[in-house]
């Protein structure tokens, strides 16, 4: 087990470096300067910003210094927003994106996963409908359609909720139900194709025939093998939540890691970006690691390398 | 004897986007306790279902039982409501499936799958539940339970998993034991252990089986009698003697004449020609007249009823009417009568 985590990290960190190098050469063939809209500055001005962030200096030593940062758990300074470093500015903005992101995940796939199963036990009936056309709604519009939506009738009409920033824990509510929408419909579908399935398979039959209470069964002995599959699609989903992030942040002015990124993109801050994208593909390839976890866990049949003795 | 189980005129429909598929109509049979019951016929002829029915493991509401009852020790089970069943079912009448290798739940350890009915319907503790699931697995011939009862199905080889399969089933002393043909899916040698294993089981515990099969060698070595199903009905039923040394019905001379033999200087057979007729639309008179060579013309309008051969054996043919043509077998199914005879039906648990 050890030596299998050590391997996962060991992939984790080579997976980390291609993607680093990656954004560093892509940054450098963007078109456009983090100086562009400063017109007024001259060209001295210019040349000393330049010098200062050792932006003049030749690319691979550029390269050089920012992979030794990296080594160093420094991201390098924002070109703007005062030159905070940008690990800084990441960790100031990490609660609340974690925290949504959590929310979300969270109650998208339990209400996912109780719509699903109540779709596959009432089979065909108005339940089943209901549930197959919210998965349908949940996956094909956006999820900023939805948080304009809850935003227009939650905030400004009725005034339940506050309209956008951050603060309270009501402050949280409309943006997790923005956000949990596409997990929960995905979860839904899947729970109910899933279920269906199991629920006629032949060890459904043994247990009926011990006499096994039909709540024993969808309990014990289905949801258990129809979640296993469900594991598969938690990557995607949890991926879709950190991109959809960027988006539901920006409407409800969060100060979160996505709104943070569509800013930096704006004004052209390549250390933050490079930083925002090192720490997505992190959140990323975590996830990763813990559903391949969970996995070993859930289903017996699947024991990771090395993970009997 | 006293009579366990008497099913009596069962009929079983499937309601399907064809019409209605007249899977069994109108089986009657008693079981005894103790006694092994083999029931044997062709692939589709409603083995599964009638032991289904009984289990009231149809896939309802569009597989349902028309008509007829089945009582268990007088009780009807085709009345329960399905709470009730639930109390009889693994306690009272257990199932041993065809297929060990998806019977067992993948996820569950296997002897959580063995506690789980003793728990239930015998109100055991944990511990309990586990000491006994330990002596079942024992019981049944697993080596190191004590480390097995930890494992998880995929851990196990196909052999013993049915005799896994086989301690769930008999977790509770179940008065019937059902077993849908509990060795097809096993190779030649595991499926003689198996049958070795229920044989010494029932011995011991004095259930009654009901064995279905389509392999007449089997049923010789396990069964008390033997039912002929064909088309949904009972053909022909009697002990195994009877159907053996006696068969009356032109079905059952079809399954003993196509039955392999080790005489390399016999190699005729006395198959059956065609195919079972499609039970959406059941043949009027009797179903197996377009295959039965033997065939009479009353066959084609008018199904025959149960004639009594002796006090344990019946068959359904218009050949055993007192003015029917005096037929005898094929010589395959008389050759193969006599090798039976010099070697004996070995006979099952009582004989
Ligand atoms: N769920 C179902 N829906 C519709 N028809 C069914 C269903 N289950 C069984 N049948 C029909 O019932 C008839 C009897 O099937 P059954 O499974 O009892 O045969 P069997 O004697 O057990 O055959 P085998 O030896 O292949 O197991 C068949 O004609 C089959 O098509
Ligand atoms: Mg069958």
């Amino acid at each position: 087990m050890t030596r299998y985590l050590l391997r996962r990290v060991w992939y984790m960190l080579i997976t980390l470096f291609i993607i680093a190098t990656f954004s560093f050469f892509l940054m450098k063939i963007l078109p456009g300067s983090p100086l562009q809209a400063e017109d007024k500055l001259s060209e001295e001005q210019k040349a000393i910003i330049l010098e200062k962030y050792g932006l003049n200096e030749p690319i691979p030593v550029q390269y050089a210094k920012y992979l030794g940062g990296l080594v160093k758990g420094d991201l390098g300074v924002s070109f703007k927003f005062d030159n905070t470093p940008v690990t800084t500015i990441l960790m100031d903005r990490i609660g609340p994106s974690a925290l949504l992101g959590f929310q979300a995940l969270v109650v998208g796939s339990i209400l996912g996963i109780i719509l699903g199963l109540l779709a596959s036990i009432f089979r065909n009936s108005p339940i089943d409908f209901s549930s197959t056309i919210i998965a349908v709604i949940g996956t094909s519009i956006p999820s900023f359609v939805f948080a304009g939506l809850l935003q227009y009738v939650f905030a400004v009409k009725l005034g339940w909720f506050p309209v956008a920033l951050w603060g309270t824990s009501a402050h949280t509510i409309l943006p997790t139900i923005a956000l949990a929408i596409h997990p929960m419909a995905t979860a839904a579908r899947f729970t109910r194709t899933e279920m269906v399935e199991v629920l006629h398979s032949n060890y459904i039959i043994t247990a009926r025939a011990k006499g096994v209470s039909e709540t024993g069964i969808i309990l014990k002995h289905g949801l258990r093998n129809a979640l296993i599959p469900l594991i598969t699609v938690l990557g995607p989903m949890a991926v879709g939540l950190m991109t959809g992030s960027m988006v539901i942040e920006q409407i409800f002015a969060i100060p979160g890691i996505g709104e943070q990124f569509v800013t930096s993109v704006m004004v052209n801050d390549y250390p933050t970006i490079m930083g925002t994208t090192l720490l997505f593909a992190f959140g990323f390839i975590v996830i990763i690691l813990i559903i391949d976890l969970l996995y070993g866990l859930i289903d017996p049949r699947i024991r990771l390398a090395g993970g009997n003795k | 004897m006293s009579k366990l189980l008497e099913v009596k005129d069962l009929k079983v429909s499937f309601n399907t986007y064809n019409g209605e598929v007249h899977a069994v109509r109108g089986v009657t049979f008693d079981l005894n306790k103790g006694e092994t019951l083999a029931i044997v016929g062709e692939s589709g002829s409603g083995k599964s279902v009638t032991s289904n029915a009984i289990m009231r493991l149809l896939p309802e509401p569009h597989g349902y039982i028309k008509e007829g009852q089945i009582l268990l020790e007088g009780e009807d089970i085709a009345k329960k409501t399905s709470k009730e069943m639930q109390k009889i079912r693994g306690k009272d009448i257990s199932m041993v499936f065809q297929d060990p290798m998806s019977s067992l739940n993948p996820t569950m350890k296997i002897g959580n799958q063995i506690m789980e009915g003793l728990i239930k319907h015998q109100n055991m503790s944990k511990q309990e539940a586990r000491k006994t699931a330990l002596e079942l697995l024992t019981l049944v011939g697993i080596p190191r339970p004590d480390v097995r009862i930890d494992q998880y199905p995929h851990q196990f080889s196909g052999g013993m998993r049915q005799r896994v399969v086989v301690a769930i089933a008999l977790a509770c002393n179940p008065k019937i034991l059902i077993a849908d043909e509990p060795t097809t899916a096993l190779d030649v040698t595991i499926q003689a252990q198996i049958l070795e294993l229920m044989k010494s089981i029932q011995q011991k515990t004095d259930s009654a089986i009901i064995f279905i099969t389509h392999d007449l060698g089997v049923v010789a070595n396990v069964a008390d009698r033997v039912a002929v199903m064909y088309a949904g009905k009972i053909v022909e039923i009697g002990t195994v003697d009877d159907i053996f040394y006696n068969p009356k019905h032109p079905y059952t001379w079809g399954l003993i004449g196509s039955m392999p033999t080790l005489d390399s200087s016999d190699e005729e057979l006395f198959a059956i020609p065609g195919s079972p007729p499609n039970m959406l639309t059941p043949p009027v008179g009797d179903a197996f007249a377009p295959r039965n060579q033997f065939a009479l013309e009353i066959d084609t309008v008018m199904e025959p009823p149960m004639f009594k051969v002796s006090d344990t054996h019946y068959a359904a043919t218009w050949l055993l009417h007192p003015d029917a043509p005096k037929i005898e077998p094929p010589d395959a199914v008389k050759h193969r009568m006599q090798g039976f005879a010099q070697t004996g039906t070995k006979g099952g648990g009582k004989r």
